[in-house]
């Protein structure tokens, strides 16, 4: 890793979907070892600035380093972990756990990805941290809701990503497994990882973020969460006039 | 017992059903193993569309006498690229756009036909007929599907991973769009090496049905391929043979074993069957 540049620098980006500004000069500094919480309403932005982190997006301004580099060079190196939300996933794949958190690995690999000893040593690894090596050969959608945020969770364990962008990480999770996510999260930033979560659940974002990003198209407070999460604030981005608010 | 066995050996001996036979086994085990990733994605009309398309490309072949798989191909990916262009440059849906382009390069196909309508072989095209291959068709089968097979060999797991998580693939560097064109180009290839045993009309059916009957039967990819190919291999040699003792056409033929083959499954699949999900729902219901 590139010394002392932050793991992830966003500078002044603009997104604009055909007339649609979605992004407007947003600016996001995470350091190493932190877990960020990027709060905001449906259509605030989170989406696009994590396509914009991944390169899916290119921004209109504005630039994106990982580790100091652009995301190409990020990407090739296997440091960019991606958790998707999960309505974005097939859970009726025909793929088990062990198949996902092997996928991982693909960028380690040769052409065919066929995988090695240090690669299944990598997995296993990963399912241990992650308290799912009895549920391996499992389906993927055969797991519970935590435990399927787990198995993305594990992939980018294995992947040795150092920059984890995990999208609602708790919608559609039991209270429990809430809290056995929130353990590995906690776990993957004392062990040097840096983590940026979007959530629209307010509540429970002082409990384990480090730092809170507030969006809405624009950054509307940055800082610890008890700095970003007052009430004055979450009113602008939350509820610009009653109805925005209520949805 | 031996009416059954003889019902196999009789035709064998002949060599048009020999031809027939390798044809429409061959078509069946590339359309099976890609059939997999187009049940997983949702491409079947991408399926139908590409075989449509390609109607134009094969009757130009004939009139300008090359193989009659280099015009399909060159109107195969044609037609993804322009779905591809209409797509993305106006605000046409996918589905759409789809539909226009095949439809259209179909009917310029039909009409190029309807000047030429002594040429019987560029019927056969249409609705298939593998007991009237030629040796030339059949050397362009075997090339295409040895090229198809062994891409799939080498690719497999990244055209996988490309049909799970697209967005993964492209956070560690592999780029979704070359997948997805490589997908497309082996779909073009494998609908063109089905097109004598089938036709262009049922193609769809081919690179469909075994991958869907698969999925009903399994939560695993790799056995999935394995059923799938085992589903279409079956039907292309009972579709043959019935052809043969029945007198009826053999792309029709092989396809009715498929869609028998899928219905079975539809029912009787251990877990995910109607019956089986009735009798899950009943246990559940008095638990």
């Amino acid at each position: 890793m590139t010394g002392s540049a932050p793991a992830l620098s966003v500078r002044g980006v603009t997104v604009r979907y055909d007339d649609v500004l979605a992004l407007d000069d947003v600016t996001v500094e995470i350091g190493h070892g932190t877990v960020c919480g990027l709060l905001g309403t449906n259509g605030s932005g989170k989406s696009t600035l994590f396509k914009t982190v991944t390169g899916m997006l290119a921004p209109e301004r504005g630039s994106v380093l990982v580790h100091g580099m652009p995301p190409a060079r990020a990407r090739r190196r296997g440091l960019l972990g991606y958790v998707p939300q999960s309505e974005q996933v097939d859970w009726a794949f025909p793929v088990r756990v062990v198949d996902v958190v092997m996928m991982g690995r693909y960028g380690h690999m040769g052409p065919t990805r066929r995988p090695r000893e240090a690669d299944r040593a990598a997995v296993a690894e990963a399912l241990e941290r992650t308290d799912l090596a009895g549920l391996a050969h499992r389906q993927i959608g055969a797991l519970s809701g935590g435990q399927r945020k787990r198995a993305f969770v594990a992939r980018g364990i294995a992947q040795g990503a150092s920059l984890f962008l995990l999208d609602e990480p708790f919608a559609g999770v039991d209270k429990r497994s809430e809290a056995t996510i929130v353990e590995v999260l906690r776990a993957m930033r004392d062990a040097g990882a840096t983590l940026l979560v979007s959530t629209h659940d307010l509540a429970g974002v002082a409990g384990f973020c480090d730092e809170a990003v507030l969006l809405q198209r624009h950054v509307v407070a940055r800082g610890t969460p008890e700095d970003v999460l007052t009430p004055e604030r979450l009113l602008r981005a939350f509820g610009l006039d009653e109805r925005e608010g209520a949805r | 017992m031996t009416a059954v066995v003889e019902w196999f050996t009789v035709p064998f001996g002949f060599e048009f059903m020999q031809r027939a036979l390798l044809v429409s086994v061959l078509a069946g085990v590339v359309c099976a193993v890609l059939s997999c990733w187009m049940t997983l994605i949702g491409w079947s009309l991408m399926g139908d569309a590409i075989s449509h398309a390609v109607l134009p490309g094969v009757v130009l072949s004939y009139m300008l006498g090359l193989p009659f798989a280099l015009g399909a191909l060159a109107f195969g990916a044609g037609s993804v690229a322009m779905i591809g262009v209409v797509n993305r440059t106006s605000r046409v849906k996918e589905d759409a756009a789809i539909g226009i382009v095949f439809t259209a390069l179909f009917a310029v196909g039909i009409v190029l036909l309807s000047k030429f309508p002594s040429n019987t072989d560029l019927k056969h095209i249409l609705f298939g007929n593998p007991l009237g291959v030629r040796d030339l068709d059949i050397v362009q089968i075997l090339v295409m599907a040895a090229l198809t097979l062994a891409v799939v060999a080498v690719k497999h797991r990244d055209l996988t991973l490309f049909a799970f998580d697209p967005t993964h693939a492209h956070a560690i560097g592999l780029s979704p769009r070359r997948l997805e064109a490589l997908l497309l180009g082996l779909l073009s290839v494998t609908v063109v090496i089905a097109l004598q045993a089938v036709g262009i009309i049922m193609v769809v059916a081919m690179v469909i049905i075994p991958g869907a009957t698969a999925y009903l039967l399994t939560d695993r990819f790799e056995r999935m391929l394995l059923i799938s190919v085992a589903v279409s291999v079956a039907a292309a040699v009972l579709g043959t043979y019935a052809s043969f003792h029945l007198d009826v056409a053999p792309g029709g033929a092989i396809v009715i074993a498929q869609a028998l083959a899928f219905t079975a499954a539809y029912l009787c699949a251990p877990r995910h069957g109607v019956l089986a999900r009735r009798a899950a729902g009943r246990r559940a219901a008095r638990a």
